[in-house]
């Protein structure tokens, strides 16, 4: 596979007079693990659907694997996995039933299929269950067999579109192991999603898309890094918050009180908090409680966007492919 | 790979006893009425020379059978529209006209099945087919083909709506469509403007070469005709299943 994996060039796509993708440029290199993080509507879900050939772009270029979206789509689907978002299975279907379908449609022999089929179950935890309907399984093993079935053809690059929404923690954790193991086996993923966490302990890097566009882009510890220093925040007794920051002045940058803490911008981070424990004591003022907040991927979400990523309302951009939700089923 | 969507097909279809209803209940349900409370219909001016009622009602009911399978069909793809689940097929390095035809493989399959049961229960309550076994093998190969046709049509339209509700809504439609024909009825006995509508309805055509070799010896013309209604329904499906898909497919819904 070339070196570069994904790479679009001013990649567009309107519905009509909605502009969903404005322009996107990434590379992603092979055997990265890079997350496009961002809010509903940004845009992540309509720019893999245009990565994964499911939709035409309105504009620009992109190229998966090495080959062209529009004019080798076929190539493409050859070489890449696909877990969409909402884990779109059919609850009548048997999880071994999906995979061999799966198997089949990727020119696999039946036999070789079933066996794939096995390793696959077995790999994911779900042997046990792989003669049940899918209506039967929870969210986090439909997530895991969406998962299974992304990889049977063995997809040089995979991609999860919000692999984790709506999961609990432990098959959270369980979905992160094994992207992690996919990717230290060679797999280059390219995942969207909203949860800082999820692009911060997973992603090499980070594409941050807001209103169709990239608006940053780097690995998390850089973007981190270029919104500022870590803060320390202490809060000190009632009535002595004033003398607390005359202090802490001597450390570094004061920054605006927050709930009663003083703050202060501490350039060396951790090594740097027991002077200012020392400094406080012989101050004589008493350390009700004191924490180093190092800058999170949300700072830099608000530092680029003007508001948070999380709990927030976010842009007023809207993706109709994130927004629109299916009708139930008859 | 079509097999394989066909197989998916079938399964999904006995796997949702809302869709085989139609295909199976309601039709031998409606033939049981009609037989037993219309029967005295064949003493009238003008019908057809059969042995009873049911003779000339079963091919009717073959082909109302199969215009439900293709329209179960379409409410099935809609469902997978509505799920997502097509979004994994076209993400597949197959052809994407290969996720219909593996639906109307699994739909002729339903055609077949269809078609023997109504051949049984023929049998069983006293139809005499008078060409005998060919007579029986063509009915099943005309049915089975005309559940393809009717196919393309649920196809078409659960692509360009997207929505199983939309094809649901047109299940009424049907029985306007088999009323109108020759299906239930001579067509010569029909009154205006229903008769001249039905001398025209494809169904009447394919309804009286299945009806033939059942009441009669073999009329090549009504079978020719009836194969080319066929084709002429299935053509016009699978042209307008390919605009459909083509057309979802660029705007992506």
């Amino acid at each position: 596979m070339p070196e570069i994996a994904i790479e679009t060039r001013d990649l567009q796509r309107s519905f009509g007079d909605l502009v969903a993708v404005a322009g996107v440029d990434l590379e992603v290199s092979a055997g990265e693990i890079y997350a496009f993080l961002g809010p509903n509507g940004a845009g992540k879900t309509t720019t893999v659907r245009m990565l994964t050939t499911l939709l035409q772009p309105s504009g620009g270029t992109a190229q998966v694997a090495g080959h062209d979206v529009v004019r080798d789509a076929a190539a493409v689907r050859r070489s890449i996995g696909v877990a969409l978002q909402e884990a779109a299975l059919d609850p009548l279907m048997k999880g071994r039933e999906l995979i061999q379908l799966q198997a089949t449609l990727h020119g696999m022999l039946r036999p070789e299929g079933r066996r794939r089929a096995e390793d696959l179950l077995e790999r994911v935890g779900l042997t046990q269950a792989a003669d049940r309907q899918v209506g039967t399984y929870s969210g986090g093993m439909r997530r895991r067999l969406d998962l299974a079935s992304a990889l049977v053809h063995e997809p040089k690059v995979l991609f999860l579109d919000e692999p984790t929404t709506g999961l609990d923690p432990v098959s959270r954790k369980s979905i992160w192991e094994e992207v992690e193991k996919l990717n230290r086996e060679g797999t280059t993923v390219f995942l969207t999603t909203q949860y800082l966490e999820e692009a911060d302990n997973l992603a090499d890097r980070v594409g941050i898309i807001d209103d169709g566009r990239i608006v940053v882009e780097g690995t998390p510890g850089s973007l981190k890094a270029e919104i500022g220093h870590p803060h320390l925040e202490v809060k000190v007794a009632d009535g002595t918050a004033d003398r607390a920051t005359e202090v802490l002045k001597r450390f570094g940058k004061p920054m605006p009180a927050k709930d009663g803490a003083a703050l202060v911008e501490l350039e060396t981070g951790a090594a740097g908090v027991a002077p200012v424990v020392r400094a406080l004591d012989d101050a004589g003022l008493a350390v009700e409680s004191l924490e180093l907040v190092e800058p999170t991927l949300d700072d830099v979400f608000v530092a680029k966007t003007g508001y948070h990523l999380e709990g927030d309302e976010g842009s007023e951009g809207s993706d109709p492919q994130e927004l629109a939700e299916p009708e139930p089923a008859p | 790979m079509i097999v394989a969507l066909g197989e998916r097909s079938i399964k999904q279809t006995f796997r949702r006893p809302q869709l085989m209803a139609p295909l199976i209940i309601f039709p031998t349900l409606l033939l049981a009425i009609q037989v037993g409370g219309a029967g005295r219909a064949v003493d009238l001016p003008g019908f057809p020379e059969v042995n009873g009622f049911l003779d000339f009602m079963l091919a009717g009911a073959m082909i109302q059978s199969t215009l439900l399978a293709g329209n179960s069909g379409g409410i099935a793809l809609a469902l997978d529209i509505e799920m997502g689940f097509t979004d994994r097929l076209f993400a597949a390095p197959i052809s994407r006209f290969a996720i219909v035809l593996g639906r109307l493989a699994g739909t002729a399959v339903l055609g077949a099945l269809t078609a023997l049961w109504f051949l049984a229960v023929g049998v069983i309550f006293g139809v005499r087919i008078e060409e005998g076994v060919a007579g029986a093998l063509l009915m099943i190969v005309l049915v089975t083909l005309s559940a393809v046709a009717f196919g393309g049509i649920g196809s078409a339209i659960a692509l360009k709506s997207g929505k199983a509700s939309v094809v649901q809504g047109l299940f009424p439609l049907v029985f306007v469509i088999l009323f109108l024909s020759s299906a239930f009825f001579p067509e010569a006995l029909l009154q205006e403007p229903a008769r001249s509508i039905a001398a025209w309805n494809p169904l009447s055509f394919v309804v009286e070469a299945a009806r033939d070799p059942v009441i009669s010896a073999f009329s090549a013309d009504l079978l020719v005709e009836g194969f080319l209604a066929v084709g002429l329904v299935a053509a016009i499906g699978l042209t307008l299943s390919a605009l459909a898909l083509r057309s979802r497919l660029r705007t992506g819904g």
